[in-house]
């Protein structure tokens, strides 16, 4: 079953039109690579998943997306409540400086009214052992976030995504700004986590969406040239320009 | 390595016109610095000798006295200013910090740009315009001169500063964490108030403590409303005296003994602004080194 079905988005930051008519489906428990050269609307499009986009001053959306067959974009429809269900992670990892690492862990939680402190941490260890991140701070709970290392601080990051127990996680080049160790990490994450989540993960790098999607978006210019099984994508894609541009043609 | 010679040849000393230059440029930088400090150094040096003199129990403990008297103070003086310039932080702190927060959050197009346009023009206006305003406004509304009007005369001079300080500071903080916090689902009133307003804390509070030291030395405007008073008056609504109200009438008395506690009075509002300003200093390194 589609969990989330965009049809004939288009966005625009002022007037400058960044993505062009998307159609796109995607399956639940799946994990979705959005691939394409720098500016090719990659952001834009995983941003317009969580109604993300218009938060940036003179940003608009045209379209529809379905999200377990209701339109987030409806007017009725809060972005607040939408984006409790749709997790997303940054491509600069961004922990809340004034928090601790568990508080961090538990920051989106804050928001679903007064919890125990017990179980709060509990949800806490939990996410951050979803993460992969429990064993390296488990001593050092009360530390601020931000004296982790950039791949532990984007663990954390993901950690704070996963504790309000979404139903999709987007990830906008989550490694991006990580050294090789702590890529391979957050990839191997990233596989364990589409078992239990949908994942949509955007990258430039073409290796990384071999290794962890299922599907694979390849986008140009504001468009979806070619969407299809991974495996496909890399090895015999329909589309001249996706072949020119996964076997390193140009991008 | 290669093997070419190269055409041009570093110079193994500086040349002795350069020297000269460097040498030259030094002496004139260092000028400027102690010319720009000899007025400071002597105005502090002054208030603090002929200050710490006038300092004793009864500064603090006795009201105004006739100058036939021994043994009068500015008590009535210090704890007047505490309530006006209370009153002022009462009113243009929840004013400043909140146009802050809603020009750097909301603030786009027309609105935002008249609002800090205004508190542009405001911090312009000579403190004395100010008074005048309030005067006009409040003191003849009321019927009488008070530490409520002289309280929003200050107001009128120190929200600008809180509103202009406080969207700096706010501006500073990334965009990536206000982010952060709405994808996980935050109101946007709820960023600001739990990832904002926090990471900005000390900016915030210098923002704060620099309007203070200014409205704590304003002496025009507290003339035109606050009027000063020889007793302790705890009312409001009633005559109150201050501090550098009392500096500007002793020190231009024809009684030593005034004179003294002129300079009594403005040695202690000298610690009080240096206080104030050393402190919002200190913050705001640590607050810079922290963002970074």
């Amino acid at each position: 079953m589609r969990e989330i079905d965009v049809s004939s988005l288009s966005a625009w930051f002022g007037s400058k039109q960044v993505l062009r008519d998307i159609n796109l489906g995607i399956e639940r428990g799946s994990a979705t690579a959005i691939i394409g050269p720098s500016g090719c609307g990659k952001s834009t499009l995983i941003r317009c998943l969580n109604r993300m986009h218009e938060e940036v001053r003179g940003a608009r959306v045209e379209g529809k997306v379905l999200f377990d067959g209701e339109d987030i974009y409806d007017p009725r429809v809060d972005p607040v409540v939408i984006r409790r269900r749709i997790g997303m992670v940054f491509q600069k990892p961004n922990p809340f400086p004034t928090m601790s690492i568990m508080e961090n862990a538990v920051a989106g939680l804050k928001l679903l009214g007064r919890l125990p402190k017990a179980d709060l941490e509990e949800r806490g260890e939990r996410a951050l052992r979803a993460a992969g991140l429990w064993e390296e701070v488990k001593d050092r709970l009360g530390d601020p976030g931000g004296r982790l290392s950039g791949g532990q601080q984007q663990r954390l990051c993901i950690a704070r995504a996963l504790a309000v127990e979404p139903d999709v996680l987007l990830m906008d080049e989550p490694a991006s700004a990580l050294d090789p160790a702590s890529t391979l990490r957050i990839e191997e994450l990233v596989t364990e986590l589409k078992d239990r989540y949908t994942v949509v993960i955007v990258t430039h790098n073409m290796q990384q969406a071999a290794r962890v999607a299922d599907w694979t978006l390849f986008m140009l210019y504001g468009e979806v040239v070619e969407f299809g099984p991974t495996n496909k994508i890399f090895t015999t894609p329909e589309d001249q320009r996706t072949e020119d541009y996964v076997t390193g043609r140009f991008g | 390595m290669s093997a070419t010679v190269s055409t041009f040849e570093m110079p193994r000393t500086i040349s002795s016109q350069r020297r000269t230059k460097d040498r030259l440029f030094s002496i004139a930088l260092w000028t400027s610095v102690v010319i720009a400090l000899i007025p400071l150094l002597l105005i502090v040096y002054r208030v603090v000798r002929l200050g710490v003199a006038a300092i004793s129990v009864n500064l603090f403990a006795h009201t105004a006295l006739p100058a036939s008297l021994p043994g009068g103070g500015l008590k009535q003086a210090f704890l007047g200013t505490a309530m006006i310039v209370g009153l002022a932080i009462a009113f243009s702190v929840p004013l400043g910090v909140l146009t802050g927060i809603y020009l750097a959050e909301y603030g786009s197009g027309r609105i935002a740009a008249v609002v800090r346009f205004t508190a542009e023009i405001l911090l312009s206006i000579p403190s004395i315009v100010a008074g005048a305003f309030i005067w006009a406004l409040v003191v003849v509304a009321l019927g009488n001169f008070s530490a409520l009007a002289a309280g929003i005369a200050l107001t009128v001079l120190m929200w600008p500063i809180m509103a202009r300080a406080t969207e700096e500071v706010l501006r500073l903080v990334p965009t990536e964490l206000r982010e952060g916090g709405l994808a996980l689902g935050y109101p946007r009133w709820r960023v600001i108030m739990r990832i904002v307003l926090p990471t900005a804390g000390a900016g915030v509070f210098t923002a704060i403590m620099l309007a203070v030291a200014r409205g704590l030395g304003e002496t025009a405007p507290v003339l035109l409303t606050a009027l000063g008073n020889d007793f302790v008056s705890t009312n409001p609504l009633k005559p109150t005296d201050a501090v550098p109200l009392r500096v500007y009438n002793y020190a231009q008395s024809a009684y030593p003994a005034w004179r003294a506690l002129a300079w009594g009075g403005a040695l202690m509002l000298l610690v009080g602004v240096l206080v104030l300003s050393v402190t919002a200093r200190m913050l705001s390194i640590r607050q810079q080194r922290r963002m970074r």
